[in-house]
Parts: structure tokens; C-alpha cells; sequence
């Protein structure tokens, strides 16, 4: 083992010349943040922050103790919020499998016509908030459920749809090139090859956006499309701050339900 | 009978795969088919049943033309040509009788298919190809719940399910231990003996050849270098078709492999000591 002292001690991760050019990236974020601050705060009321943990304490105040009589009368929005979360989920699967279909490689009908019109499907529904769907539908068939379930199914086509896609194209194609070589017809390796190597990619997709499509659906009667949100805007609007804190608590729970039924469901499927 | 004339594979790489290979095989017949690595096995199987479409050439079953079909006709006709796969293929997450029964998919109906429901004869003979390869207990675990060994069976009893006039066999047992894959071979062997099937198998393990098949055909970039009975196989033939060094190299590889282990086994011992 004496050979070893031939053998040069100094090694380095970077060259000289990538250790300066990283201090320099590492200045320039620095000089970048305080440039940033400086913008930012220019406009700050400081009196109104300096005065903000006194109105959080007041807000606060306000709203404890939360008024419990309110919460019959709750009822009724939160089984039409969660209407409006399983039915629009449900619309928006079944609009989004045909697309999925379509938007993945393997199985598209055509790489150059439709493919593109499907991902532009995908990306037109999934770059609109649900709030602002919301909005447009309620000008569009008016205020209520309805516009609140529309919303929420526009809104869930594209993540479906581009989920169940990248689940579609990461197929093995050994198993589907197998299913072609029984004579199966095009349809047959659809049912026999793909479908059951989608499933749990599919089930789960539906029900996480299941979960997040209760979230969504809350704050939607803001804009009128029906649901808890509307009693929550009302509750803000004359300032009664013990119901708000109800409304909020039930919200809470209903997500941490709908959470803990969408993890389970998922479990049993992978 | 099975009939290969010029058959020619080029891709769009510009790779030729398979250049001009005509060959015969007779009813009854087991052929196995050897060659290193990229020699073009693969691709020839799969250009009978036109998994991958050949350049030129003609591929007769029978007296059908396998090259010039369209879409429906093609269909019709991989019914007449049963494959299986090297890591099995199964659709993993169906059922092993659904798997033998995906078989008949080419002479059933969409909706039958669809709802599972087979005509009785098709389940029957179902169950009896599954009870042939001896895993007629396990019609209703899923295929991903089986051993590799179990998996190939379920392969072979869904190929049979087509009941065809021709087996693709592509490289059957190179996922299996050597004592399941002598279990594999034997009962392919059999079935084929049985039925008067023609076979057509893809197989790296030359020794495993020797003692299977009737008949082997060599192939050496794209080309076919030899053609006889196994025993016709000597060094010579195997230099043919691998190649001198690669052949050697191939010996010596494993050699200094089983050096190497022995002597790693032999320090472990001392270590342990």
C-alpha cells in the first residue's frame, strides 16, 4: 500500500472557474431579493401591519364562541356542495375518458388531427380555475346548482383527462401486443389490454379529484353557483363572525372526511 | 405447413434485420430457432404473425399469404397462429381463466367478450387446456398472483385456445430457472406431439435446443447459416452462427465467472473462519 503516495491529494468537486461563476449566480439572487423587498414594501401601510395582530385577536374574538344553533340550517348547502362535487366529478369523467383516449399515443385515432385537439382540451380546461368557470356559467345559465356542477366538470376534464392519458401511454405494450396477437379486433384490445392495466390509475385519479373537487365546490357559492359558499358569503357579508367560524369548521371536516375516504379507496385499489 | 420465401426485413433505421430467409416448416415439426443476440430471431417470428411487417417476401400458411393481407383478413388469420411470449404476456391484472379465454377474442363477438360471456364449448375447452398444463386450481387467481413457471402455462394454454395451426415461440424460457424451463420445454414439446402442431421457437440456450427440438435453423445477421438436426450441431456449425470469437469468448466468459465466484466463495469462507 506505499504506491498510494503518488497520488495527488487535492480533488475538487468544481473548477475554479464554476465555484465564481456559482458565487456570482448566489450574489446576484441576494441583490435580486433586496431589489424585490424594496418594491414590494414601497407601497406597505406600515400602521395597518403594525396594528394586524390586534385585528386577527379581535377577528378572533368575534368569532368564538361559534354560534352552533347555526348548523341545521348549514345542512342543507353542504349535501348540495357535495352534490355538486360527485356529480361534476362524475360529468367530468366521462367527458374526459373519450379524451383521454384520444390524447394518448397508443391509442389515439390520429397523431396529427385529433391528438391535438384533445390536448387542447385538456389544457384549455385545466389553465381556467373552477371559481372562474363558476363565474362565466353563472352569467351564462344562471345562479344555482347547476352552474356549480358544470363548473366543477369543465374544471375536472382536464385533470383527468391528462392523467388517465400518461396512465394510458405507460401501458406494457407486451401484454397489448400479445391481446393483437389473438385476432382480437381493435376494440377487443381496448377491453383486454388496456382497460384492466388502466384501472387502478383510473379509479384513484377519480377519486383524488373527487377530494378536491369538495374543496372546490365550498367556495363556489361565492360567485352564486349554490352550495355552502353562498351561506359563508352571506355570514361574511353581515360580519357574523360566529357563524363564519361554523361554516369553516364544517368545511374542515367534510375535506378531512372526504380525504380520509379518498386515501382508503385508494388503498384498496393498488 | 408453414412457408417462407425471401422473406426480407429492413427497418427505418436502414438496420436489416432479416435479408432474403426462406425456409419450410412441415406439419408436426418443432424448429428451433438459435442465433446470438440481434440476429434477426425475433423479428422473423414476429413477421409471420405480422407483429412486425416484413419488406419483402412471402409468408405462407397454408396457402394464405400472410404479407398481403388487409386489416379484417389479418385479424382472421392470427387465429390460425398461436403465440407465446417471453415474459409471458399474461394481462396481469385479469384473471387467469379470463387469459386463457382472451384467446378466443378473434372468434367471439365484441359484446361476448366484453361481458365475459363465452360460449360454453369455448369455457370447456378452457378448462381443459388449463387442466393439460396442470393448473386448473388456479383458474381464478389473478395472473399476477402465479410463478413464472405457472404464468408461461397460462401462456401456452391461451395460445392453444385459439387452436391453432402454428406456435410462435419466442424465447420461452429466458425468464425461468433451468429446471422450469426443462419443465416448460417438455410439456411444449408434448402438447405440439400431441396436437401435430408446427412450432416455431426462439431459444438462447443452445444445449437446451439440443435436447428439445427436432430441427434447428441458425441465424447470423439476418441470414440463415445453418439448417439441420441438433445433433448436426458441432463446434464448426456453432462457430457458424456465433462467430469464432464470440463463440470462445462466450466459454471463457463463463469460466472466469465460476473462477471468479469460487474464489469470492473461498474468501468468505476464510473470512468467516
Amino acid at each position: 500500500m506505499t504506491e498510494i503516495s503518488h497520488y495527488r491529494q487535492i480533488w475538487s468537486h468544481r473548477t475554479p472557474r464554476a465555484r465564481l461563476l456559482l458565487w456570482a449566480g448566489w450574489l446576484a439572487l441576494v441583490a435580486l431579493f433586496v431589489w424585490c423587498w424594496q418594491v414590494m414594501t414601497q407601497d406597505t401601510i406600515w400602521f395597518f401591519v403594525a396594528d394586524a395582530p390586534q385585528q386577527a385577536a379581535d377577528i378572533g374574538r368575534r368569532m368564538l364562541p361559534p354560534r352552533w344553533s347555526y348548523l341545521p340550517e348549514l345542512m342543507q348547502p353542504l349535501w348540495d356542495t357535495l352534490n355538486i362535487a360527485t356529480l361534476g366529478t362524475l360529468g367530468g369523467v366521462i367527458m374526459a375518458v373519450p379524451v383521454a383516449f384520444f390524447a394518448a399515443r397508443n391509442t389515439t385515432p390520429s397523431v396529427t388531427l385529433l391528438r391535438p385537439v384533445a390536448l387542447f382540451i385538456i389544457v384549455a380546461s385545466r389553465s381556467i380555475n373552477s371559481l372562474i368557470w363558476a363565474l362565466l356559467l353563472v352569467a351564462i345559465i344562471g345562479p344555482g346548482l347547476l352552474a356549480g356542477i358544470v363548473a366543477i366538470a369543465l374544471r375536472s376534464i382536464g385533470f383527468v383527462g391528462k392523467l388517465l392519458y400518461e396512465a394510458i401511454e405507460e401501458t406494457d405494450a407486451r401484454q397489448i401486443e400479445a391481446i393483437e396477437a389473438t385476432g382480437a379486433s381493435a376494440a377487443q384490445v381496448l377491453s383486454y389490454g388496456i382497460v384492466p392495466q388502466i384501472m387502478p390509475a383510473f379509479w384513484g385519479i377519480t377519486v383524488f379529484r373527487w377530494d378536491i373537487n369538495i374543496r372546490e365546490s365550498t367556495i363556489l357559492g361565492l360567485v352564486g353557483a349554490g352550495g355552502i359558499g353562498l351561506k359563508l358569503q352571506g355570514s361574511l357579508n353581515t360580519l357574523a363572525w360566529s357563524q363564519v367560524s361554523v361554516i369553516l369548521l364544517l368545511i374542515l371536516g367534510t375535506v378531512v372526511l372526504s380525504e380520509w375516504v379518498s386515501s382508503r379507496v385508494r388503498q384498496a385499489i393498488i | 405447413m408453414l412457408t417462407l420465401e425471401g422473406l426480407s426485413k429492413t427497418y427505418k433505421t436502414g438496420d436489416a434485420a432479416l435479408t432474403e430467409v426462406s425456409l419450410s416448416v412441415p406439419k408436426g415439426q418443432i424448429m428451433g430457432l438459435i442465433g446470438p443476440s440481434g440476429a434477426g430471431k425475433s423479428t422473423l417470428i414476429r413477421c409471420i404473425n405480422r407483429l412486425v411487417d416484413p419488406t419483402a417476401g412471402r409468408i405462407l400458411l397454408g396457402d394464405v399469404d400472410l404479407v398481403r393481407l388487409g386489416k379484417a383478413d389479418l385479424r382472421r388469420q392470427r387465429r390460425r397462429i398461436g403465440m407465446i411470449f417471453q415474459e409471458y404476456a399474461l394481462v396481469e391484472r385479469l384473471t387467469v381463466m379470463e387469459n386463457v379465454l382472451s384467446g378466443r377474442l378473434g372468434y367471439v363477438p365484441f359484446w361476448r367478450s366484453f361481458l365475459r360471456r363465452y360460449p360454453g364449448p369455448d369455457i370447456q375447452r378452457a378448462y381443459q387446456l388449463l387442466d393439460r398444463v396442470g393448473l386448473i386450481d388456479h383458474a381464478d387467481k389473478r395472473a399476477d398472483a402465479l410463478s413464472g413457471g405457472q404464468r408461461q402455462r397460462v401462456g401456452i394454454a391461451r395460445a392453444l385456445a385459439q387452436d391453432p395451426e402454428l406456435l410462435l415461440v419466442d424465447e420461452p424460457t429466458a425468464s425461468l430457472d433451468p429446471k422450469t424451463s426443462r419443465q416448460i420445454m417438455r410439456l411444449l414439446t408434448e402438447i405440439c406431439a400431441e396436437r401435430g402442431l408446427p412450432a416455431i421457437v426462439n431459444i438462447h440456450d443452445v444445449p437446451l435446443a439440443q435436447q428439445f427440438m427436432q430441427r434447428i435453423v441458425g441465424l447470423r445477421a439476418g441470414r440463415v447459416v445453418f439448417d439441420g438436426a441438433p445433433d448436426q450441431l458441432t463446434h464448426d456449425a456453432l462457430t457458424a452462427i456465433y462467430g469464432e470469437e464470440d463463440w470462445n469468448a462466450m466459454r471463457q466468459g463463463d469460466d472466469e465467472q465460476s473462477q471468479a465466484e469460487a474464489e469470492a466463495r473461498d474468501r468468505m469462507a476464510a473470512l468467516a473462519r
